[in-house]
């Protein structure tokens, strides 16, 4: 919170602003609700990265050097439902908080005291999670799939984590609502759904998400509580039920889950691409419609993630075919940023090199992803460092690098100071360097047959694993980077004006930089001159 | 901004918020604890149930201080026209995330009756699981005896079922209430946009006597089926979705019950105008959406 | 770091460079192995061929992206075009895509189906998955046995050992008892487990397949070369879950009748002592055998269990108290826990040699000698 606090000066003298912890605590102000919650993910992250070190370290070589085995598995598990539940969703919730209203026109949030719960939720289930660490039986061990019946057999943790996931959803549901309402209630007079900016249909598509998958997840926790606690057998056969059976439920949730995880920055890359390339957006429509099908599609493919369960021919062959064809709306999304840097006047700014990667390596991972989805072949990849290579590449270079070119791209607007260009880049290019020395050797862990969640392996799988593990600690320590480059941004960062950027347009541009505690409390005009980038 | 009506209403800094969630932490935090105790010790009392008491007098406080907010605000006519419609949105994305939910038990039972089940059962690719696995074990639904009876025979971890509870009884005049609560909420909310407000009083008792009624029936079969019938979430797959179903729906029930009860208190205090009545109509969803949900369970969890 | 390491990674290194090489993709393990069976090959070719696909649709699409990066740069003093639209390009970069994803869809379809095909068998091996072991089941020949990590291994890969893997021979991938069949037979798997999910899976076969408590899933393989073959479990399945390896030795079909005769009178010794009477320092070695064997991943070797994990045995009231008790917990396990039910893994005299063993090492010293017959009472 603090480098929000360290810029109060600079607000206009009319808008009475509440100050102390309570600004905080109490806040109804989409803003400062965005910055809680991009400050914990920011928070998080160093968190979820840190157990990710664990992992790197202990698979540096193989013989188990530094930790249990059930304490490794720990790091796994944990590090996944940080990186997911605590850094990439509420960051892109704050993206949200903060962009949303300011690019339709809204004076805020449509609920904003739902919206200050939904943020302050979050901490105080993150305290349940990691607090299972000091449990006997320790942190929740099991992979963040939860698979029963290896996570009933966890300790005093398990209710702890069956509520930190109700928690969660909580949070996510409520989040979700809000942002539907603001987007279909808030939008300034003159804004039709065809004139919203990208990041905000994103939004809409992704909130769906959320509401549709969040309270299945819910669902299939409370039934594992059951099955330990009041003797139910959802997922034990003696009793008629299938431990198969909560992963198919899981998975409806988990596999919209994931593009609940890359919806948003296709949104803030949608917005960074065209303010670069000078040029509007190609193919906004398709662009829309894209995104829907996207979102509509990942209802049906979940079972992909569970070939090898022993599905009968026909549902290994339906998932295949529908988990194949979400590679055709991504591509038009792929096809339709490449077109637009086409013909245009690109600058390559820090915003920009990191949507310019993330178009690049995200493909990587969308291939290896059509890959996996591939049923006889999926028979090898799964369960190797295949898919962790795959999954990172979409989630580390995909979403997480989106969330940073968008932090990069707004932070003036928020902040009112520009960041240090030069250190942007040095962070641009340290990081995209060494993610790739990290996940990509990874590829060839896993073809080579080495298993995923496992702290110590085979010799032949030695080179690998210590240039990934090199890898990940520059890309770990390159991150601290990123913060100082923000903590400069916002004490000695120039003043920044209200366009920023040469090519940006949008009604978030119109506003001062920092804007107002409150803006749009008289709703704009909106002209075709405003209307989306 | 002289006239309120002209701008979007946004609240002052709020403390329920925060408390909220912090009682909804202290409410989890017990649960969690008490679960931990129970499967240490057998015995429920104890620390956890102390705190999850404390979180869920908080959670009830913060219910009733936010709501209270909420009604102040709404009485002294702050909320304008857009501000309604956020509700509504706002209730219609609540009610969906409480389908979705539903549909996670709905599910499991779908698969357990066509998928799970038959397999164990030998049919199709299962010939071997029920040959080497669960030899005699037989597909039929209900699922009286579990897998485990077929070969462990009274070591069976779970409970034997005598005999399920037939659809044409209780839960057909469960139905009848249901659907009639249904019809009752629906006359209220004409009498209330006729504004007669003995109508709509009555009217709103008669749907939440229905409620109770509803519940307590459904309470009463449950003793039933633990006392008499070898019907309980021990007993393997049906018990488990039987149970999990029915009780999350008869919780529904007593929430929406209870909501209603509160919009009965309003009305009898004049609450509510013939075009402003959000929180009634929500409350009304909500128990349409309760009513549906009953109907798939009649269907699929009793009848067929 | 040893030298051994630093050539490695100069090795790897340059393989990476030279990634086209066909002989240093096997060498470093860059690729999937193609394994000796039809599945395998069929498999394999169906990934090179949508790997192959994505190359090309790669170079295409990133060319297309990095011409326009070189080009269209403000730099270079381009005015951008402001054209959004173009409904004609826009069908072609749908139908293209989805033309590839069909052909891509034809050949994969096919393996599937040839995949499923389990019918036909000659042989039917049932393995089950324990916490931490593998258990083979020959059908046909009615002999089983259990699978586990070697005895070098698992000494090396304790917590700080000491011990250099790189100094033991297959490191993790080998086995006390390696499963043995023919070549040129269809053999029929099929998976299960007792606990927890595993996945039973030898990259050469060319596929893995989950097994899970309660259900059977079947599989076939036709091995057609001899050799030995190594896997891993591949599904999380708790702490252990790096060292329940898989060796798996293809061997001629005469060499295979040897080894199952021998097998089936392996068992039949084995059984032939649950009716007589054991005498205390042969229950007590042979409980340490079994001990060692199955209840030391948890239980530890000194008998103190993992503080927070998994109980010790050490004055524990259960191996301390009644014996009715202890025998109850190893036979029937502690539900909702790791600890297994064990009698259904464990013959009569395994059980009784462990109780025994237990109840007499470590400090407890209660002098019980626990009979296989008692045990074969409560069966
Ligand atoms: C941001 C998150 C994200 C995203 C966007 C994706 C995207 C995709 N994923 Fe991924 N996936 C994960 C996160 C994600 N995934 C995670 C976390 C797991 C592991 C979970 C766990 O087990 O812990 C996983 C696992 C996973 C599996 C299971 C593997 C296994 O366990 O065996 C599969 C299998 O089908 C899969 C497939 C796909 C596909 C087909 C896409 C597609 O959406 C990709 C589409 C994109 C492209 C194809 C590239 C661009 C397209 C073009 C340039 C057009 C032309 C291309 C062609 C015609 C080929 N994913
Ligand atoms: C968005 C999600 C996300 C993100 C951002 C990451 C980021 C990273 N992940 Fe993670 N990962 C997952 C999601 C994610 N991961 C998921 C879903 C799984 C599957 C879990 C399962 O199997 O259940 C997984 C599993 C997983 C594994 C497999 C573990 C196993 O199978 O046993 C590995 C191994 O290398 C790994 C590594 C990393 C690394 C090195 C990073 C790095 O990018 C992290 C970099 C960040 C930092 C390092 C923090 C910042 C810096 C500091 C803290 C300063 C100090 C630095 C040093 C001391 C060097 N991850
Ligand atoms: C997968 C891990 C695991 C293995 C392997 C295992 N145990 Fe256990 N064991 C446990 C756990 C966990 C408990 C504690 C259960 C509980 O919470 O009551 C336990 C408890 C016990 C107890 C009761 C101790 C007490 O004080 O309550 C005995 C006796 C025991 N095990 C014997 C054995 C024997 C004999 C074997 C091998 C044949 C074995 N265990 C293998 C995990 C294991
Ligand atoms: Cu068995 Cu992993
Ligand atoms: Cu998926």
């Amino acid at each position: 919170m603090s480098y929000a606090e360290t810029h109060e000066h600079h607000h206009d003298d009319h808008d009475h602003k509440p100050t102390g912890l309570g600004r905080w605590l109490f806040s109804t102000n989409h803003k400062d609700i965005g910055t809680m919650y991009l400050v914990f993910a920011l928070i998080m992250f160093f968190i979820g990265g840190a157990m990710a070190m664990v992992v790197r370290a202990e698979l540096f070589q193989p013989g188990m050097q530094y930790v249990d085995p059930q304490f490794f598995n720990a790091m796994t598990t944990m590090h996944a439902l940080v990186m997911i539940f605590g850094v990439i969703m509420p960051a892109g919730v704050g993206l949200a908080n903060w962009m949303v209203p300011m690019m339709i026109g809204a004076p805020d949030m449509a609920l904003p005291r739902m919206n200050n719960m939904s943020f302050w939720i979050l901490p105080f289930a993150f305290t349940m999670l990691l607090a299972t660490f000091f449990m006997e039986g320790g942190a929740p061990a099991g992979g963040w799939t939860m698979y029963p019946p290896l996570i009933t057999q966890l300790g005093d943790g398990f209710p702890f984590l069956i509520f930190t996931v109700h928690f969660l959803g909580v949070s996510s549901i409520m989040g979700a609502i809000n942002i539907i309402a603001t987007i279909f209630n808030m939008r300034a007079p003159g804004m039709g759904f065809m004139q919203l900016p990208l990041f905000v249909w994103t939004w809409i598509i992704t909130a769906f998400l959320l509401i549709a998958s969040m309270p299945v997840l819910a669902g299939a926790v409370t039934m594992l509580l059951t099955d330990k606690y009041f003797g139910t057998s959802f997922f034990i056969a003696a009793g008629g039920g299938d431990p198969v059976m909560f992963q198919h439920i899981f998975w409806f949730f988990g596999h919209p889950e994931v593009y609940i995880l890359i919806l948003p920055a296709f949104g803030i890359v949608s917005q960074i691409i065209p303010t670069f390339s000078r040029k509007p957006l190609f193919g906004y429509e398709s662009m829309v419609y894209a995104t829907a099908a996207i979102a509509f599609l990942s209802f049906f493919v979940w079972a992909h993630h569970m070939f090898t369960v022993g599905m009968p021919l026909a549902g290994e062959l339906f998932f295949m075919y529908a988990t194949m064809s979400i590679a055709v709306p991504t591509g038009v999304k792929v096809f339709n940023w490449i077109a637009t840097m086409w013909r245009g006047a690109m600058t390559f700014e820090t915003p920009m090199l990191f949507a310019l990667s993330f178009v690049f390596l995200f493909s990587i991972g969308g291939f290896s992803g059509l890959m996996l989805g591939i049923t006889p072949a999926d028979f090898q990849y799964h369960d190797t460092y295949f898919v962790v290579a795959h999954f990172h590449y979409v989630l580390v270079t995909g979403a997480l690098f989106a969330l940073m070119g968008g932090a990069y791209f707004w932070l003036p607007k928020w902040t009112g100071h520009m960041y240090d260009e030069k250190l942007g880049q040095l962070h641009f290019w340290l990081s995209v360097i060494s993610v790739n020395v990290l996940f990509f050797p990874q590829h060839f862990l896993g073809l080579a047959g080495m298993p995923r969640r496992i702290p110590d392996y085979a010799v032949q799988f030695t080179e690998w694993n210590m240039i990934s593990s090199v890898g990940g600690f520059v890309f770990g320590i390159s991150q601290l980077l990123f913060v100082w480059v923000i903590i400069k941004c916002i004490r000695e960062g120039k003043k920044a004006d209200e366009q920023v950027w040469e090519g940006a347009r949008g009604l978030e541009w119109t506003l001062p930089s920092p804007p107002p505690f409150h803006t749009f409390t008289i709703p704009p005009k909106v002209d075709e001159a405003t209307a989306h980038s | 901004m002289s006239n309120p009506q002209d701008t979007y209403f946004i609240p002052e800094p709020s403390k329920w918020p925060v408390l909220f969630s912090l009682a909804l932490f202290l409410a989890f935090c017990g649960t969690a604890f008490m679960f931990n105790q129970y499967l240490a010790t057998g015995n429920m009392p104890g620390f956890g149930s102390h705190l999850l008491l404390l979180g869920f007098v908080a959670v009830f406080y913060m219910f009733y201080v936010w709501f209270r907010d909420v009604i102040d605000e709404s009485l002294s006519g702050v909320y304008n026209n857009q501000v309604d419609i956020s509700f509504r949105w706002g209730m219609a994305w609540f009610i969906f995330s409480e389908v979705m939910f539903f549909a996670a038990f709905f599910g499991a039972l779908f698969y357990a009756r066509v998928y799970s089940v038959p397999w164990l059962g030998g049919e199709g690719a299962g010939a071997a699981t029920n040959e080497f696995l669960w030899p005699a074990f037989e597909n039929v639904w209900p699922l009286l005896a579990t897998p485990d009876m077929t070969v462990d025979g009274l070591a069976s971890k779970f409970t034997e079922i005598k005999e399920v509870i037939p659809a044409f009884d209780i839960p057909a005049i469960n139905t009848i209430i249901l659907l009639s609560s249904g019809a009752t909420v629906t006359f209220a909310h004409w009498a209330l946009k006729k504004n007669q407000r003995a109508g709509l009083c009555w009217w709103l008792f008669a749907t939440v006597f229905l409620g109770f009624l509803f519940v307590i029936l459904q309470a009463g079969e449950y003793v039933h089926a633990y006392n008499d019938l070898g019907l309980t979430l021990n007993s393997g797959i049906y018990g488990s979705t039987f149970f999990l179903l029915t009780g999350f729906h008869g919780f529904h029930v007593t929430m929406g019950a209870t909501m209603l009860t509160v919009i009965l208190l309003r009305s009898i205090s004049g609450h509510f105008t013939k075009e402003n009545h959000f929180a009634f109509e929500a409350v009304a969803w909500y128990w349409h959406f309760v009513d549906v949900v009953w109907l798939g369970l009649f269907i699929f969890v009793y009848w067929l | 770091m040893s030298a051994g390491y630093m050539k490695k990674i100069r090795g790897a290194v340059i393989s990476l460079f030279v990634l086209a090489a066909q002989p240093a993709w096997a060498e470093y393990g860059l690729n999937m192995p193609e394994g000796v069976t039809p599945l395998s090959r069929n498999i394999y070719d169906l990934h090179m061929l949508i790997f192959y696909i994505c190359c090309v649709i790669a170079a295409v699409v990133f060319g297309v992206m990095f011409w326009s990066i070189f080009r269209h740069r403000k730099s270079r003093g381009v005015k951008a075009a402001q054209f959004h639209h173009n409904t004609t390009v826009e069908i072609i970069w749908t139908a293209i895509p989805m033309l590839i994803l069909v052909l891509m869809a034809i050949p994969a379809t096919k393996s599937l189906i040839l995949i499923e095909s389990t019918g036909d068998s000659d042989l039917t091996i049932k393995v089950t998955g324990h916490q931490w072991r593998w258990h083979y089941q020959y059908i046909e020949e009615d002999f089983g046995f259990f699978s586990s990590l070697a005895p070098e291994s698992n000494e090396a890969r304790q917590l700080k050992s000491g011990i250099d893997p790189g100094e033991i021979e297959n490191y993790l991938l080998e086995v006390d008892n390696p499963v043995v069949v023919p070549v040129n037979t269809k053999i029929r798997f099929m998976t299960t487990a007792s606990d927890v999910i595993h996945a039973w899976w030898v990259p050469a076969l060319g596929w893995k397949r989950d097994s899970i408590p309660g259900f059977i899933n079947e599989s076939w393989a036709i091995i057609e070369e001899e050799g030995t073959y190594r896997g891993q479990c591949a599904e999380l399945c708790g702490r252990d879950h790096a060292f329940m390896p898989i060796v798996l030795k293809a061997v001629s079909e005469d060499e295979y009748y040897d080894w199952a005769g021998d097998m089936m009178v392996a068992v039949m010794d084995a059984e032939a002592g649950a009716d007589r009477e054991w005498a205390m320092d042969e229950l007590m070695e042979r409980g340490e055998q079994v001990y060692s064997t199955f209840c030391v991943a948890c239980h530890q070797v000194n008998g103190m269990g993992i503080p927070g994990a998994f109980k010790p045995l050490v004055g524990s009231p259960v191996t301390t108290g009644p014996l009715d008790g202890h025998i109850d917990t190893v036979m029937n396990g502690v539900a909702g826990t790791a600890m297994a039910p064990f009698g259904m893994q464990l013959n009569d005299v395994d059980v009784a040699s462990v109780i025994t063993y237990e109840r007499n090492s470590w400090g407890n010293d209660l002098g019980d000698l626990v009979q296989p017959s008692m045990i074969a009472e409560r069966r």
